[in-house]
């Protein structure tokens, strides 16, 4: 789309229908903050501490999300016969986002059990499960950044996260068993159960929604930046390709060949 | 050829390269060595030490296997080994299979290292009713480390910056054989609970064993094709 005030031709990865949906989230999530911390009551047992419960869910929700759609994403990369690398950066994107709300969700989820557990983690098979989670996505994203073609970092990276697939459970299952063994930590006040009345269980299902809005935006602008990257890739080479074939020929036969100061597609991110 | 040959040639491959290179036996095993020496520097209480020696030997061979993996693809890394290989047209799950077979012996060979260490440093001792516990352990959980060393040593060979990024890939996925095999090396030493107690860890540390192998020979073909 053209700047007026630079005359710039200029690409982002911004349409009406995602900025539709920006907007939308947005204002979601002004609500959210204002019914979260200001309209919802406060909670019988927890008291204040229960309002963290607003972000906390939602974006383990969204976490969880993410890392289903990177392994069927991924799954569709690889079982098709196609082979779209649309799928691939799909689940990379998707993979990104999945590891930064399940970031947020282990902070905001120790704070919580701070207040309400007394301590800041507990060894049980659902918190450690998460945080291995955590981990092996964090590993993913190192693997897709190893470099080599597309289509090199879509299959090893698919077949990755296919993997986690196999192993998220075998973790879960073990650190189940593992944890049959000892007794619970000592904790405050053991009993972290929320008596959630209308209000509340509203403000935590539109939560819910108003995140999975988000997801779907972040992935829908990260999935476009990402086919950028691999665009200007391409054409990086091509132009690389152009300049070593103008360095072997006569000078005044190279005049018209293409140099890496021709101007190149400039993307930026609106939303 | 046929295929086993084709895996037990690959193996035997890998274990002449190590015999007479020497790089397990004069550097990792020595490794593991100093891990557990550090170990008792870190706990300075000799019962504590016996009560989570089998702990440490499973933590010292987690580390062990991460300079193992690294080691058996830095040959296939060398002289374009592996291309010269899928050039070959040998089989991938072949090779999946054969370099599993040579590092689970290597890593065998270290377990009964570390479980004398553990004997001598940590005043461990093996009751005999705990023996075929301790064997099964021994087998399945170093079965169950080469095939998934093989497999993300596979994944990370050849690329750049391979060294820091297996540990964050391997280490996350071994995690049940961690704590399987210490539940049941715990039991069959005597240092919790009773040698029955620890036969369903062993089980878990076969299921993951069976698990990863069958994943292995599934995967590592696409994993390693360029």
């Amino acid at each position: 789309m053209a700047d007026m005030a630079t005359g710039r031709t200029t690409a982002t990865t911004a349409t009406a229908a995602t900025r539709t949906l920006g907007i939308v989230t947005l204002v979601g999530v002004a609500w959210l903050i204002v019914s979260g911390l200001l309209v919802s009551p406060a909670d019988v047992n927890q008291g204040e501490s229960v309002r963290i419960l607003y972000l906390h869910a939602p974006s383990a929700w969204v976490a969880y999300l993410a890392f289903v759609v990177t392994a069927g994403a991924s799954a569709l990369y690889l079982f098709t016969k196609k082979h779209s690398l649309g799928w691939d950066r799909l689940a990379g994107a998707s993979a990104e986002i999945g590891v930064l709300f399940m970031a947020v969700t282990l902070v905001v989820g120790m704070l919580w059990g701070r207040l309400t557990w007394g301590v800041f983690w507990r060894w049980d098979a659902r918190l450690t499960t998460t945080a291995f989670l955590f981990v092996t996505y964090i590993g993913y994203l190192a693997v897709r950044r190893l470099g080599g073609t597309p289509e090199q970092r879509a299959r090893r990276s698919g077949v990755l996260a296919l993997l986690a697939v196999l192993e998220i459970p075998l973790v879960h299952f073990s650190v189940k068993l593992w944890r049959g063994l000892h007794q619970d930590a000592t904790v405050l006040r053991p009993n972290g159960d929320v008596k959630l009345d209308g209000f509340m269980l509203f403000t935590l299902i539109f939560g819910v929604a108003v995140f999975t809005l988000m997801y779907v935006w972040l992935v829908l602008h990260r999935q476009r930046t990402l086919t950028a990257e691999d665009l200007l890739d391409d054409v990086g080479l091509e132009i690389a390709i152009a300049e070593r074939r103008g360095e072997s020929r006569p000078p005044d036969l190279a005049a018209d060949v293409p140099r890496s100061d021709r101007p190149r597609p400039d993307i930026t991110v609106g939303f | 050829m046929t295929w086993w040959r084709t895996a037990w040639l690959i193996a035997r491959r890998d274990l002449l390269v190590e015999w007479r290179s020497r790089v397990a036996l004069n550097q990792v095993f020595p490794f593991a060595g100093i891990v557990m020496v550090m170990f008792g520097f870190a706990i300075d209480d000799t019962r504590l030490m016996e009560s989570i020696a089998p702990g440490l030997v499973m933590v010292a061979t987690m580390f062990s296997l991460l300079v193992l993996v690294q080691r058996s693809f830095a040959l296939e890394s060398e002289d374009g080994a592996l291309d010269a290989l899928r050039t070959a047209g040998v089989s991938s799950s072949a090779l999946f299979w054969g370099k599993s077979i040579a590092l689970a012996a290597q890593l065998a060979a270290l377990q009964a290292l570390l479980i004398v260490l553990a004997v001598v440093l940590y005043g461990s001792s093996v009751r005999p009713a705990g023996a075929p516990l301790l064997v099964a352990t021994w087998l399945s959980g170093s079965w169950g480390l080469a095939t998934v060393g093989t497999l993300y040593g596979g994944l990370a060979a050849g690329a750049r910056g391979r060294e820091t990024l297996l540990p964050l890939l391997l280490l996350p996925v071994v995690a049940p054989v961690l704590i399987g095999a210490t539940r049941a090396v715990e039991a069959a030493l005597g240092a919790r609970g009773t040698v029955v107690d620890g036969w369903p860890w062993m089980g878990l540390v076969a299921v993951f064993a069976v698990v990863f192998c069958v994943g292995g020979t599934l995967a590592f073909g696409p994993l390693i094709e360029e």
